[in-house]
Order: C-alpha cells, then sequence, then structure tokens
C-alpha cells in the first residue's frame, strides 16, 4: 500500500486541533489524554498526532523515528473519540490505527514496536516466552481442559505469563470454579488473541492470528468465552467477527455479576474500607461496560469512591495500544499510571480497584515507583471477591 | 390544484358549534360561534382570526367531520392575520429547508417506523417492542426530507404546507413504502387527516404510534409487569388531527397497568404544552404561555400523577423541565412501555 | 550540542524540549489561515523562574520568545514570526488560591478554561470566570492578553478587566507583580497604585503572564437561555438598547449566519438568563419580554423563539467543520453597538463575493457600551484555494472594520499595521518607547505590534 492509499484521506484535514480531546468529561484538565499528559507537547495530543500524520502522507514531513514514537505513543484509550464533536470523532482512534498500517507496510517501526510484534508472530505473546509455559498460571488449580463445557476461560497474554497478572487469572478461575458454571480453559493451546496487534496496525498478522484462533475455537466447538483481559474481550467481540469468527463474549465482571450469590466468601469484612476502582479503556470507552465492576465492588461492602475522571472520562493507565510493553509512555513522573496512582492515592482508598491484567501490572509497577505500597494496593476485582466477605 | 374540501352547508346544519363554544381560550355562545365561523367562511376578519391560539382542538370538536381548524388557518393567512410575528414565521419557514444534499434511499420491506423530524430521538426506538422494525428518516442532517410540515398550522402557513408536502410524501413513495408508522402524531396526522381534506393522494398506509404499541405490547403480554404508577398525559396538538386514535393512550394504560389519573385537563379538556402560544404576538402570550402550564402542571400534581407521560417531543421539550421540578417524572409513552415490558430505559 | 538547546534542557528538561521537526513543525501551525512559520526550539516551562531563565538566556543570545497559551486565539498571534524559541505555557497550571468570600482565584496563565470551570464547578459551585466561547483548552493568559471576552461581557465587560493581580516575567527576565499582590497583600485588585498596565493587548510583545488573579462573580443555580429573533438589522441596536437597560441577562449575544437555513437574514438574539430560583427567572423574562420588549412582538417585528434553553459551560463549537475541512478563521472587531446594522450588511457582502456561507456575531461587552462583532470564514484546510478565498476575505473585512470606524480585535499582523498606521502618531510613537524601555533586544514575540 502506498501513502496515497490512506484509509482517511478524505477526513484527517478536518481536525481542526480545538484540544477537546485532550479533555475527561468533566473538563478536569487538559490531561486525559494519556500521551498528551506524558509529555505535554502539542505534538502528542490526539490533535498534533492526526496534523503530524497528515503533514506525513502529504510528504511536508519525512517519516522518522521520532515520527513512528509520537504516532505509537497513542494508547487507543478512545479519550479522544469521546470527547471530539465533531462528526467524524468515531474514527479517530482509526486514523491513528491507520497510520500505524502504512508503517507496518513500510517496515518503519519503532524497534520495541517490531519486536513486540515479531514475538507474537513467533510466540504466540509478546514477551517471547515459550508457548509451552503458557499454562504456568493454572498450576495447582483444578481447572478443566476445554472439552465442550459450556465457556471458554480466555486468560491472554499477561494473565498467562506475567507473575502478578497470574494471580488475578487465578482468582478468576478460583471464582469461576466456586460459581458451579462449567468450563474450561485452553493451557498451552491458548494464542494470543491479536488486541494490540490490531492496535499497533499490523493487519496482516491480525488476521492470521484472528483466523487461527477462530478455526481453534470452532473446531472445539466453543461458543461462548470468559476472558480475563477487556483487550481479549474487544478482540472476540469487535475484531473476530470480522473474520467469521461469532462468539458470545463476556468479561468476567459481567458473568460473575449475575452469579454473586454462588460466590459468597468469608474472607475479612471491608469494615468501611475505601477502594477506589480505575476503568480500564477496552471494558469501559470501547465497550461501555461500567457497571458490571461496580456492581461486583460494591458486594464486597468495601466504600466504592470514584476519581474524579472516571467511566467515559477515565485516565488511561497508558498501557493500551501495546504500549504496556513497548512503553513510549513510561519513565516520567507525568506516566499515565503514575498520575493515576496518584489520583486514586488522592480519593483517600487504600485499595485501587482494576479489572485488567494490563492495568493491574501498570498500576502496580507504578505505586512501587511513588513509593505508595504502604498505603495504596492494586488489586483485580477478583482478587478482592476472594479476600472479602460478601 | 390543492384546495380544503370545507362544506359550509354542514356548518349551517351545526347545532352546536362545538367548534368555538367548546374551545378552552375564547368565550364564545352558540351564536356568537355560528356568527364568526360565517364570517370566517365568507372570507371576512373575525376576532377568532386574531385570538386562536392554535390549538387545533376545533378539528376535534366538530361534530359535522368538518375541518374548522383548517379553514380558520387558510384563512388567517389570505388575510394576513398569522399568529406569530413575522421573524418567527420566516425562521419556522426556513427551519424546513433541508440543506444537507437528498437523504440514501433504500427500498424496504415490511413495516417502516418513521421518525420524521425527530431523527436525533432514534435511541427511544430499542428494544423488543420495536424489533423488526425499519426506521426511517435516522439521519438528522437529512431529516427535513421526511418533515411532514403540518407545523406550519401554527405559522399561519397553509400554503408552505401545500407547496411541500406532495415532495415529501415523495420521498416515502421512493423508499416504496405500503405501511407506515408514524413516531409522531402530527406526521400521523398529515396523511390521514390534512391529505385527504385537502386533496392530496398519499400512496401509503399510516399506522398510529399508540396503535402500534398497543398491539406489539399484547403481544408481549407474558413480559409485562404492572408498573403500577398514577400517570398523567400531556396530550398534544396533533392528537387531535386523529381523535380515534386517541383512545390508545388508555388501552396501553390499563395493558401496562397505569392508572391514568382524573383530572380537569383530560381527554378532551387537554390543555395545550404552551410552546406555540409562547412567541405569539397577542398581548400577553407569554404569560399565557406559563399560566397554561402552571395550572397543567398544578393539575396533574393534585391528581397525585407520578409520571407525566408524552409523546411529542415538543411538548416534552416545553413541559418536561417544569414536569420534573414539580416532581413529577416526564416520560416518553414508548419509554414507558419498555419499562412495563422489563427493559431498563436511559 | 546546540548551546540554546542545551540551555532549555538545562532549564526545563530534557523531556520538555525538543529541536525536532515534528515538534517544529506541529508549533509551525496556527489554526487558522496563516501560513505556517517553524520556531526553531519549543519549550514547555513549568514555573516562572524558569520562564525568567529563559528569557534572560534569549537575551544573551538574542533569540526571540514566543509564548503560547492554547495556540487557539487563530490570527497566527503565537507563531514565531522571526522563528526562536515558542514556549508552550500549559504547563503553568496551577490554581493557587481561590478567595470565595472576597471573590477571586490566583491561577497560573498557562491554565485552560475548561479546567478553571472545572474546578469551581466542584470547589466553588456558586462562583464562575467569564469563559469566552472559545474551545476549552484556551488559556486564561492568552485570553486576557488579547483582551478576550467572556459570558459575563454584558454586566461585567472585557475579560481583561477583570484581573485583580498579575505576575509577569518583563522581556529582560525580571518577575514583576502588579495590584495589591505587588505590596505583599492578597490578590484582591489591581487598582488604586500607579498604572502598569503595559501587558494586555500587545499579543505578548511586552512580557509573558504568569500568575493572574481573576475576578469572579456569582453563579446562579438555573442557567439558560431564551431567544428573540427580528428580521430587520435595524431593530438589532433598539433591542439590545432596551434589553440592556433591563439589566437582567448575563449574556447577549446576536448572530445571522446563512447555514443552517433558518438562521439565514434573520437576527437571533441569545440571552442567557440566570437565578437562584424559577420566581427569580420569571421576574427576569417578565422584564425582559413582557415589559420592554412587548411592543417588539406585539407589532409582529420580533419574537420569542425559545425559551430555557440548558447553556453548557464550557460551550462546545463545532464550528470549525462547517465545510468538512477542519478550518475557520474570524475577524473580531470591537464596534458600538449602534454599527450591528452595517456590520451585518458589510460583513454579508464579503462573503457572498468571496462565495462563503455568511456567519456573524455580536456580543454585547457592558450595557451596549461595545459589541464584540465576528465575521468568520470557513474553509477547508485540504483546499489551498479555500484558504486563500478566506484569507482575502478576512484581509478585505479588516479594512472594512476600520472604515466603518471600528477597532480590529487580536488583530494578525497585517491587521495590526492597518490599526497602526491610523494610530495618532504621538501615541504609536509611546508604544514605540514602551516596547524598546521593556524589550530592548526586541526578543519578545517580535513581528507584533512593531512599530516601524
Ligand atoms: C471557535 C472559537 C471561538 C472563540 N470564541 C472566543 C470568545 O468568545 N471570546 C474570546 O475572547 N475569544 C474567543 N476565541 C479566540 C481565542 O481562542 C481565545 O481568545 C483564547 O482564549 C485565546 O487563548 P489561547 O490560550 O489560545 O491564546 P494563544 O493563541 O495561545 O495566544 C494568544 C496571544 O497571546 C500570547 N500569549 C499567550 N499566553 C500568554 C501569556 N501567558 N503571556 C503573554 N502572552 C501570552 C500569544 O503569544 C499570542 O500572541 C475563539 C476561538 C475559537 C477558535
Amino acid at each position: 500500500m502506498s501513502l496515497a492509499e490512506y484509509k482517511y484521506q478524505d477526513i484527517i484535514h478536518r481536525c481542526f486541533r480545538c484540544g477537546y480531546c485532550k479533555f475527561p468529561t468533566d473538563w478536569d484538565d487538559v490531561t486525559n489524554c494519556p500521551a498528551y499528559a506524558r509529555y505535554r507537547l502539542e505534538s502528542y495530543s490526539t490533535g498534533g498526532r492526526l496534523w503530524l500524520i497528515r503533514a506525513w502522507l502529504t510528504g511536508e514531513i519525512q517519516w522518522s523515528q521520532h515520527l513512528a514514537e509520537i504516532v505509537y505513543s497513542c494508547a487507543a484509550c478512545k479519550n479522544c473519540v469521546e470527547k471530539c464533536p465533531l462528526s467524524f470523532h468515531n474514527d479517530i482512534v482509526n486514523m491513528i490505527i491507520a497510520a500505524k498500517n502504512e508503517m507496518v507496510e513500510l517496515g518503519l517501526l519503532p524497534a520495541p514496536v517490531k519486536k513486540f510484534l515479531q514475538n507474537i508472530q513467533l510466540h504466540g505473546n509478546p514477551y517471547g516466552l515459550p508457548a509451552k509455559r503458557r499454562k504456568a498460571w493454572m498450576d495447582g488449580l483444578n481447572i478443566e481442559s476445554y472439552h465442550g463445557q459450556e465457556y471458554l476461560y480466555y486468560v491472554g497474554c499477561e494473565g498467562a505469563y506475567d507473575t502478578r497478572a497470574q494471580l488475578a487469572a487465578r482468582a478468576v478461575a478460583t471464582l469461576l470454579l466456586k460459581t458451579g458454571i462449567s468450563f474450561g480453559a485452553l493451557g498451552n493451546d491458548e494464542a494470543c488473541d491479536g488486541n494490540e496487534v490490531e492496535m499497533l496496525g499490523e493487519d496482516g498478522l491480525v488476521e492470521l492470528v484472528a483466523e487461527k484462533n477462530i478455526k481453534n475455537f470452532q473446531k472445539l466447538g466453543i461458543k461462548k468465552i470468559i476472558t480475563l483481559s477487556p483487550h481479549a474481550y474487544n478482540a472476540f467481540k469487535n475484531i473476530y467477527p470480522r473474520f467469521g469468527g461469532e462468539f458470545k463474549v463476556f468479561h468476567y465482571t459481567q458473568v460473575l455479576q449475575d452469579l454473586l450469590d454462588r460466590i459468597k466468601q468469608d474472607g475479612q469484612s471491608a469494615q468501611g474500607a475505601k477502594v477506589t476502582y480505575h476503568d480500564p479503556c477496552f471494558l469501559g470507552r470501547w465497550n461501555s461496560e461500567y457497571e458490571a465492576p461496580r456492581t461486583l465492588l460494591k458486594a464486597t461492602g468495601f466504600q466504592l469512591i470514584e476519581m474524579p475522571r472516571n467511566k467515559r472520562g477515565a485516565l488511561c493507565c497508558g498501557g493500551g495500544g501495546g504500549n504496556f510493553v513497548t512503553d513510549f509512555l513510561g519513565g516520567s513522573e507525568e506516566s499515565p499510571a503514575r498520575i493515576r496512582v496518584r489520583e486514586a492515592h488522592a480519593t483517600g482508598a487504600t485499595i485501587l480497584a482494576v479489572a485488567c491484567p494490563n492495568c493491574l501490572t501498570m498500576l502496580e509497577d507504578a505505586v512501587k515507583v511513588e513509593g505508595l505500597e504502604e498505603e495504596l494496593m492494586v488489586k483485580d476485582i477478583a482478587e478482592i471477591l476472594i479476600e472479602s466477605k460478601q | 390544484m390543492i384546495e380544503l374540501d370545507f362544506n359550509e352547508k354542514k356548518c349551517l346544519a351545526c347545532k352546536t358549534h362545538d367548534c368555538l363554544t367548546k374551545c378552552q381560550y375564547l368565550d364564545l355562545d352558540k351564536d356568537a360561534a355560528g356568527m364568526e365561523m360565517q364570517k370566517i367562511i365568507k372570507g371576512e376578519d373575525s376576532h377568532v382570526l386574531h385570538d386562536c391560539v392554535t390549538c387545533y382542538a376545533c378539528e376535534e370538536y366538530c361534530p359535522m367531520g368538518n375541518h374548522p381548524f383548517y379553514l380558520i388557518v387558510s384563512r388567517q393567512e389570505a388575510l394576513g392575520i398569522t399568529p406569530l410575528p413575522e421573524p418567527l414565521i420566516k425562521r419556522g419557514v426556513q427551519m424546513g429547508i433541508p440543506f444537507r444534499g437528498d437523504p440514501e434511499i433504500e427500498e424496504v420491506q415490511g413495516p417502516v417506523l418513521n421518525m420524521g423530524a425527530f431523527s436525533d430521538l432514534t435511541h427511544l426506538i430499542q428494544g423488543k417492542l420495536f424489533e423488526g422494525l425499519t426506521l426511517i428518516s435516522t439521519d438528522p442532517r437529512k431529516m427535513f426530507h421526511y418533515f411532514c410540515q403540518l407545523m406550519y398550522l401554527h405559522y399561519g402557513r397553509i400554503s408552505v404546507i401545500n407547496e411541500r408536502l406532495g415532495k415529501i410524501i415523495q420521498t416515502f413513495a421512493f423508499h416504496n413504502v405500503n405501511q407506515v408508522i408514524h413516531f409522531h402524531d402530527e406526521c400521523y396526522g398529515a396523511y390521514t387527516s390534512y391529505a385527504p381534506a385537502f386533496g392530496i393522494h398519499v400512496p401509503f398506509q399510516s399506522v398510529h404510534f399508540f396503535e402500534y404499541l398497543y398491539h406489539r405490547l399484547t403481544t408481549l403480554k407474558n413480559d409485562i409487569q404492572p408498573l403500577n404508577f398514577k400517570v398523567a398525559y400531556q396530550r398534544p396538538c396533533s392528537s387531535r388531527l386523529s381523535s380515534d386514535k386517541y383512545a390508545f393512550v388508555d388501552k396501553i394504560f390499563e395493558l401496562i397497568g397505569v392508572e391514568h389519573v382524573e383530572r380537569k385537563y383530560k381527554h378532551e379538556n387537554a390543555l395545550c404544552c404552551g410552546g406555540s402560544i409562547l412567541g405569539q404576538k397577542r398581548a400577553g402570550s407569554r404569560a399565557l404561555a406559563m399560566e397554561l402550564q402552571r395550572k397543567n402542571i398544578q393539575d396533574m400534581k393534585q391528581a397525585g400523577a407520578e409520571f407525566c407521560v408524552f409523546n411529542c417531543p415538543a411538548c416534552m421539550l416545553t413541559m418536561g423541565k417544569p414536569v420534573a421540578e414539580n416532581q413529577i417524572q416526564p416520560i416518553f409513552m414508548s419509554d414507558l412501555c419498555r419499562m412495563a415490558v422489563g427493559e431498563k430505559i436511559t | 550540542m546546540d548551546p540554546i538547546y542545551r540551555a532549555l534542557a538545562e532549564i526545563v528538561g530534557e523531556e520538555y524540549v525538543s529541536d525536532q521537526p515534528e515538534e517544529l513543525f506541529t508549533y509551525s501551525k496556527d489554526l487558522g489561515t496563516s501560513e505556517p512559520i517553524q520556531p526553531d526550539y519549543v519549550a514547555a516551562p513549568k514555573t516562572a523562574e524558569q520562564v525568567s531563565r529563559i528569557v534572560r538566556m534569549a537575551n544573551q543570545k538574542k533569540v526571540p520568545v514566543v509564548p503560547l497559551g492554547g495556540g487557539i486565539s487563530l490570527a497566527g498571534l503565537a507563531l514565531p514570526l522571526r522563528g526562536g524559541i515558542t514556549l508552550d505555557l500549559k504547563r503553568m497550571d496551577g490554581i493557587i488560591e481561590l478567595n470565595e468570600k472576597s471573590r477571586y482565584i490566583v491561577v497560573e496563565a498557562g491554565i485552560s478554561h475548561g479546567k478553571l470551570t472545572s474546578y469551581l464547578h466542584r470547589h466553588a459551585p456558586h462562583l464562575m470566570h467569564s469563559e469566552p466561547g472559545a474551545p476549552p483548552a484556551a488559556t486564561i493568559g492568552g485570553n486576557v492578553v488579547i483582551h478576550g471576552q467572556g459570558d459575563l461581557a454584558h454586566p461585567y465587560g472585557f475579560n481583561s478587566d477583570m484581573i485583580n493581580g498579575m505576575e509577569v516575567v518583563l522581556p529582560t527576565g525580571e518577575i514583576c507583580r502588579f495590584g495589591s499582590c505587588a505590596i505583599g497583600s492578597g490578590w484582591y485588585t489591581l487598582h488604586p497604585l500607579p498604572d502598569l498596565g503595559l501587558f494586555l493587548g500587545w499579543s505578548g510583545s511586552t512580557g509573558i503572564l504568569t500568575k493572574i488573579s481573576l475576578r469572579l462573580f456569582p453563579c446562579k443555580k438555573i442557567r439558560e437561555m431564551d431567544i428573540f429573533v427580528v428580521e430587520d438589522e435595524e431593530l438589532v441596536p433598539d433591542i439590545l438598547y432596551e434589553l440592556t437597560h433591563a439589566g437582567m441577562a448575563e449574556d447577549l449575544v446576536a448572530w445571522s449566519q446563512e447555514i443552517p437555513p433558518y438562521g439565514n437574514r434573520l437576527h437571533h438574539i441569545n440571552i442567557n438568563i440566570t437565578g437562584d430560583s424559577r420566581e427569580e427567572m420569571e421576574f427576569k423574562r417578565h422584564l425582559m419580554f413582557d415589559i420592554r420588549l412587548a411592543r417588539y412582538i406585539q407589532d409582529g417585528v420580533g419574537g420569542i423563539a425559545a425559551v430555557s434553553q440548558d447553556i453548557e459551560r464550557p460551550q462546545i463549537s463545532k464550528s470549525a467543520d462547517w465545510k468538512k475541512g477542519g478550518g475557520f478563521e474570524y475577524v473580531g472587531s470591537i464596534m458600538p453597538v449602534s454599527a450591528y446594522p452595517e456590520c451585518y450588511r458589510r460583513g454579508m457582502e464579503i462573503s457572498i463575493r468571496h462565495h462563503i456561507p455568511y456567519t456573524i456575531l455580536g456580543r454585547v461587552i457592558g450595557s451596549a457600551h461595545g459589541m464584540m462583532f465576528s465575521y468568520s470564514y470557513a474553509f477547508n484546510r485540504a483546499d489551498p484555494e479555500t484558504v486563500r478565498q478566506a484569507r482575502e476575505a478576512l484581509h478585505e473585512t479588516d479594512h472594512m472594520v476600520l472604515e466603518i470606524g471600528g477597532t480590529i480585535w487580536k488583530p494578525a499582523v497585517y491587521g495590526q499595521q492597518l490599526v497602526m498606521e491610523r494610530m495618532d502618531p504621538n501615541t504609536l510613537q509611546l508604544m514605540k518607547k514602551v516596547k524598546t524601555l521593556l524589550d530592548p533586544n526586541n526578543i519578545m514575540n517580535p513581528g507584533n505590534w512593531e512599530v516601524n
């Protein structure tokens, strides 16, 4: 594909760069675009990025490593889509992904992105870890392999490999076991869902990954999927139908909210302890699920305090669009994850609840860097459910 | 030639002149009413032409099946006695001009729901009550191609309606529709009352929104949980053009288990929301509109209404806020029905 | 390494400075019709001290410094006409002090209007500042520097009349304070000390505002907009006279535009009304509509088109995309209200000549002491021909504004020259002296308000 075929040629010039895209729903600050919050230069705002992409397309500027980093610093959090008042707003993130498509096509990628994509191609995960270690997260749990149960429980790459996210994957599995629903997991046969591949603009690989998974799912007779990660949820729900994969997809919070009576725990009583909840972009803005996680949290007896930026206006942890690995937004006091944990801390909550393994690792790392480990714990909702008393 | 089919003889033979004696905004006895109607028929000036608030009700009150309201508006225009100030008329007339290109026309199969000039309300058309319907006029930029134009009855501009309605009907015809459910009373009135009265051919059959809702609800009877609310209904002016369908309001209420509270301004005595009176030229119009709203809401309150049900988005726009400020919840009929079948409304 | 870059990096931190083509490109562009001009460096300071150090360094190196806020003024006012360092001030966005009882707030100049509105909404819902109709990313500093006007212009005047104190980094680097804050008292008044108001209206060419104390005003619970419409433009000044006599409105804006058609050749007057109770609202409406405007209604020449419309703050503007082309620019002018009919007619003529649907708008300032009258021209950013057309229309409008006795508001350099051509020579000389005195090396946003 040549640049002249860029899909959004007809609309990309329509961005006025008014800056609405920087704000959360209540206009609280210009820092709700994670990349802009991190760098605070106009080039990193959505408007700046769109103008740069257009300049690249028209030849006003040339490709450079820096340009690619600016484009790839977009976490695909959709805050801009939410805030832009113009009629093309739904296409803003698509315009950025389309520019990444071009860069992929031309082989002009920042090294970490290249590595990310290669790892998925070679190992089925972005970390480059062996596929045969994928089932490590299940060790010691009594989880059946998938063999025609009602649901597939899909954990995804973070849940499978990241040691912290594994705990969340296990917590969800424990709760699912408790509900008594019939489910199985794929263990080493699980492969990357491809959501981030799509966000990184590697169309060909998305197709490959999706088709392989779809074929596998169909062969196994899988109809319903429960995901640990909102990213996988988004992939199965919104990307796979493009390749003929139609499944009933649930985020685990959606399943559990209807089965609360079956997972009653007698852990510790919350005793008025405060928890705040960070909306993951791929559950919230991408898929409009704001209530299921909150319903679960409220059931734990904790006092749920909202951060000023929540739901449609939530600040992204900065991990989206592959950034949990490529890390174009890290390394600064103003990294979105650090801003977010400071915001969480300011609510007076002692627990920062998440519903995404990506957010979990991003925010937990940020808590450490901020030196807040004593005051704020990052926990997946499933972990909170297990430890608390309902 | 588009001309109002108004039968003078019927009017002469009328024993009651309900059209004007029942009018809630004029004070006329039978004789005076007869005399004023005669003046109007002859094309002479009458104070009625000046004092009419354009509530459409005489169209319903007329026991002879004549069209007193259409006649009044025709005469207002002919004599230059328009109820509204000129700039508002110009504004209104210009409002209905489509300006963002032609709509994409697709042939449609099966029943169609016409949103008319309320394309931005498609979020109301959700859930099982509307499954299987094809919506037309869903793009706010193109909605004036589906605008039934009857609004100009408030503007003393029969000529604008007559000039444009044919083109609008043509747009529907392009879709090749044969049965159209109209979201708004006013569209329904345009194609079932106004068009026949003026001899305008309508090549499709129209279904009233409430009739549709009622039948749909009966098929979903098992899903209905009686709501047990006390409700008032804000009857819009255009409902007067389809009195025969008004009964569906109570039929729906009965089906979904809500009580339509007894009150003074109910059924035939419904009060105008004030939206069209507010801007009229007559001295005191704004104050009158406010007073009507106050009386109307007071009446709902006294009758213990918890909800005020609307069908007309214009009524909702003028009265929704004051109703809510009086602790009565404003709600669209469709949303009320959706609640009854267990759906969450947003 | 480039010594200027190194100095900047040392002052603001490597993260917040760039001389890369991507940033230089981004900051070379204004949102309006101006031709792009690249800076040599972009830096985003966090404190007044950093600004001061940068300015001192720039004096040594004789390199221009161009302050930039939201960059939304449209007239190319923050383009680096002579290159140099563009200072993006938006990291200076703190809220320093809210004094509710004395109704002021001290903020850093780079704070956005959106953030301030949101802050007040949360922490002092009964107080508000005058918010311009600009996108909420516009900064408080950028707005007062160009004498902006907002939604409290009718009762309280220009936004730059609402300043209780300021901190300014002079072009030579000193940090100065003005108003009561200068003598160590609170930031509650700009008067009555000797007048040193040399920083407003200069497009940032006499100093960089770093802190501003802004007056706050009562924010009533109910906020609604009513709309009155007339067809005859000659009536608009009369209607505004009546409405300002009643003094019940919070904002008065008259507008007319070709698209959408309902606004074509008609004059809509948006009237913002606020109150703490329905009784207060009704009292205000009664005074305005039933008393002051009754005769226009009864004569059939004016009418109430809408009432009780909700007002959103910040306001959302979609005006940039009229041509599906992502661009528009306007000439703003400050006019006597009586000039409305002529402004409208002449503006429409220019639009017709340049094949652009006309859009004009006038916001009342004070008790109809003046009006900010704007002529907007939409263009398609991807079509240079339409950009050229709009630019020509803008230039023609600049001339017209002066011809009919108006003053150009936040003029682009083109308009600045026209204004200075007409300026009283003694005044012009004083401007030159002031500029030379404050900015001996002419490093501060050079090219703006430059007296030849
Ligand atoms: C759709 C739209 C509607 C608008 N409506 C209005 C309106 O209703 N009222 C109104 O007043 N304006 C309006 N504007 C114009 C403009 O956007 C605003 O005035 C805005 O507040 C300018 O602020 P800014 O931060 O964007 O300034 P910038 O464009 O960044 O800067 C403006 C000028 O001030 C200088 N400057 C910026 N910050 C400082 C500082 N701290 N110290 C010294 N100099 C500085 C810059 O060098 C430049 O010369 C509108 C613009 C648009 C696009």
